[in-house]
């Protein structure tokens, strides 16, 4: 029997598992919208389409599986390039179907078109325009295949309104074949080789992890290495929950706003190990001065992250996972040539250990309630065991710092293109995929406002998500860069800002207020255990910055701490 | 240093701007571009010329590999190769100069494809040096217009750009 392209859409995304989307209707989409009508797909009808696909993008992010939204043509369209940028600069797996016009019109200027494939052609892995139905179910399969393997990315799938009506028949294919994509998932045995043999004469080694641990679940296989030879663990934004913040060995996240164990341990260390960390400015600082006494590791399963940034002497192409599931094995079968090093890191984990307690991450108690401190209580009142997402600017950098990720796929937050915006709408779809969980978005009163329709999304669909806005009346991270480097002229960054916990009200929502360090925890336990969508609003010391602080384009070492 | 990469892509829509926006977008230079279908049709060979240091170079062979539609990246750096380009050359062509035109022209194994009252187009093949030394010996006369392909190029001898298709590797040496 032949089917619609519509039907075929359905059908396709069934037998690939997709559970939920998050969707957005319009002209372009009504054959689609209307063959979803009947079938066990969970719709979540978003507000904007920005928030369509940051929430397929939180949904894969707490879960792993791949994220899929649904717009229509033109604006439709043209509203998601915000979300698949963070996505793809985050490496993460999501498939974006946008409508398009009729396959006659399009490039006339019709009405709503616009060119997304174009568009998005250097913010997706790879993406597609369907022209005729016939290729719309393999088109399907191989975005999806495209998505999840290798480096993950989005996918976007153009479809015009015409091929979603059009009648072909329909066979789901069972395998793939894309000549020219053959990811590479198992490392160099002679490189891994050298790697350990490295490894083993260093006696200042330090591990560097990014989100590649977090994407190949390699996260268990890290915390055995690393305890088996004792080396401590510093970890990138996109790399926290990939090893467990409370553990010993673990240094803090490096960077801008790095602990100072973690910048010092790389600017001393004679051998940094990284893994699936791509050396982004933010971590490395100036990059001339990153280690510069060390030989570095570069395992990555892209390979173009290898020797990008910074020279590489032992790349290993590869999935972090089975590259560490090797080194393991190498590891079990030849403690002899590992003796000498394991009298050696001692001494290193000394001077580290000196570091961490002679400068931890801190903050000063005077003034008024501190943001640093809310987040503190947000770690102790939920144990670690929330799903976190942030916004981005100063809320983002304290809860990187202030928050223990224990697990990974906790941290939800946009690390490459730094969205503001993510956080809100990435919890709701983080909530979708674990109904049961608590979902904190920490947000700051400048980026709740930037998708804080969605507010409607998470009331209209019962997702209990929480906000807890670091409301300083300010863009805090950008004024902190004018109190520091522009005088203290706090231009374009001083904001009113609406009542929240009445917004909260009048979307059906619940609104809490904060003031004061004594109610943080008495309101932080009743807002979580509310099933509501809650916001919590939290008036924090306007003043605060996050520190350390490395300047932009200064190495690790010069750090302004408190 | 200057750099001849062959590229074969899928016989696609839109392949080619994935190319050049990838060159555009991280700031590689391209000198030339050529593109044309292969033996197989479902199969596009593009010839790029581009400058930079081994660095570049690096990134450049492993970004144009990392895109979905590449089949395969040849950098002839490392090889003995041939390239060729062409050059359709129109250029004053006086009463008293024609005669010399010709001879030029002759010597250079290059072709007259047509002729006006007062011009002559020149068609001619060769390496970049030939086509420098010739066009700087008809400059003088006056160059109406000039039209080049960018250079192909292909491995010396019995090798062959083989359509072998992406595998999955155990890693690579040089990363």
């Amino acid at each position: 029997m032949k089917k619609t392209g519509a039907q075929i859409f359905v059908e396709s995304l069934v037998a690939e598992g997709v559970d939920t989307i998050f969707c957005y209707p319009g002209g372009a989409t009504l054959y689609i919208t209307d063959a979803l009508s009947d079938c066990d797909i969970r719709q979540i009808v978003v507000r904007h389409e920005q928030g369509a696909v940051h929430a397929s993008d939180g949904y894969a992010r707490a879960s792993g599986k791949v994220g899929v939204s649904l717009v229509t043509s033109g604006p439709g369209a043209t509203n998601t390039v915000t979300g698949i940028a963070t996505a793809y600069m985050d490496s993460i797996p999501i498939v974006i179907f946008s409508c398009q016009v009729n396959t006659a019109l399009i490039g006339n200027d019709a009405f709503q078109e616009a060119d997304i494939v174009g568009i998005t052609r250097p913010c997706t892995k790879h993406n597609y325009l369907v022209k005729d139905v016939k290729d719309l179910a393999r088109i399907i399969k191989e975005a999806f295949h495209i998505a999840r393997s290798g480096r993950p990315g989005p996918v976007l799938v153009d479809i015009p309104k015409d091929v979603s009506a059009s009648l072909t028949e329909f066979k789901y294919p069972d395998k793939i074949h894309i000549r020219s994509y053959q990811p590479t998932y198992f490392g160099h045995p002679g490189q891994i080789q050298r790697a350990m043999r490295q490894i083993a004469s260093s006696k200042r080694p330090v591990l560097f992890t990014g989100g590649g641990i977090i994407l190949s679940g390699a996260s268990n296989e890290l915390t055995k290495f690393a305890e088996a030879l004792s080396i401590p663990v510093t970890n990138t934004l996109m790399g926290l929950g990939g090893f467990p913040g409370n553990h010993q060995l673990f240094l803090g996240m490096l960077g801008m706003h790095g602990t100072y164990a973690a910048n010092m341990a790389i600017t001393e260390s004679d051998l940094v190990i990284a893994m699936g960390a791509r050396f982004d400015d933010r971590a490395t600082g100036k990059i001339d001065e990153f280690a510069p006494h060390a030989k570095v590791i570069h395992v990555d399963i892209d390979p173009t992250s290898i020797s990008k940034n910074i020279k590489v002497d032992i790349p290993i192409v590869g999935d972090t996972k089975n590259v560490l599931h090797k080194m393991l094995d190498i590891l079990a079968e030849d403690k002899e040539s590992f003796k000498g090093f394991q009298a050696s890191i001692h001494e290193w984990l000394k001077k580290i250990t000196k570091w961490k307690k002679d400068f931890p991450l801190t903050y000063q108690k005077n003034g008024g309630l501190k943001p640093q401190y809310v987040i503190e209580r947000i770690y102790e009142l939920t144990k670690g065991k929330a799903i976190i997402t942030t916004e981005v600017g100063q809320n983002q950098m304290w809860t990187a710092q202030f928050y223990k990720f224990l697990k990974p796929r906790t941290m939800l937050t946009s690390g490459g293109l730094g969205t503001m915006g993510f956080g809100f709408p990435a919890a709701i779809g983080a909530q979708t995929a674990f109904p049961r969980s608590l979902v904190i978005d920490i947000a700051g009163d400048g980026s709740i406002q930037m998708n804080i329709q969605e507010l409607a999304t998470a009331v209209q669909h019962r997702l209990p998500v929480k906000v807890v806005i670091l409301n300083n009346g300010y863009l805090g991270m950008v004024r902190q860069w004018q109190e520091f480097f522009y005088e203290k002229r706090y231009t374009w960054t001083c904001l009113p800002h609406p009542d929240f916990v009445k917004v909260a009200e009048a979307y059906g929502a619940a609104g809490y207020r904060i003031d004061k360090e004594k109610d943080v925890d008495k309101v932080l336990k009743e807002a979580f255990r509310n099933n509501q969508p809650t916001f919590i609003d939290v008036h924090v010391d306007p003043m605060e910055c996050v520190y350390p602080m490395v300047p932009a384009g200064a190495s690790l070492k010069e750090m302004l701490l408190v | 240093m200057r750099h001849i990469i062959s590229v074969l892509v899928e016989n696609e829509f839109g392949v080619l701007s994935r190319i050049s926006g990838l060159f555009s977008g991280r700031g590689f230079n391209i000198e030339s571009l050529c593109v044309a279908e292969t033996l197989d049709p479902t199969i596009s060979t593009m010839t790029i010329v581009t400058t930079g240091d081994d660095a570049i170079i690096e990134q450049i062979l492993k970004q144009l590999n990392k895109l979905i539609n590449v089949i395969k990246v040849i950098d002839f750096r490392d090889t003995d190769y041939i390239s060729r380009e062409m050059v359709l050359v129109k250029v004053n062509a006086e009463e008293k100069t024609r005669e010399e035109i010709l001879r030029m022209v002759e010597i250079f194994r290059g072709r007259i494809i047509d002729v006006s009252q007062k011009t002559y187009t020149i068609m001619i093949t060769g390496d970049e040096e030939k086509l420098r030394a010739f066009l700087a010996l008809v400059r003088p006369l006056g160059i109406k217009d000039l039209v080049r392909t960018g250079p192909v190029a292909m491995a010396r001898g019995d090798r062959t750009i083989k359509m072998k298709e992406k595998q999955p590797k155990g890693g690579n040496e040089d990363g």
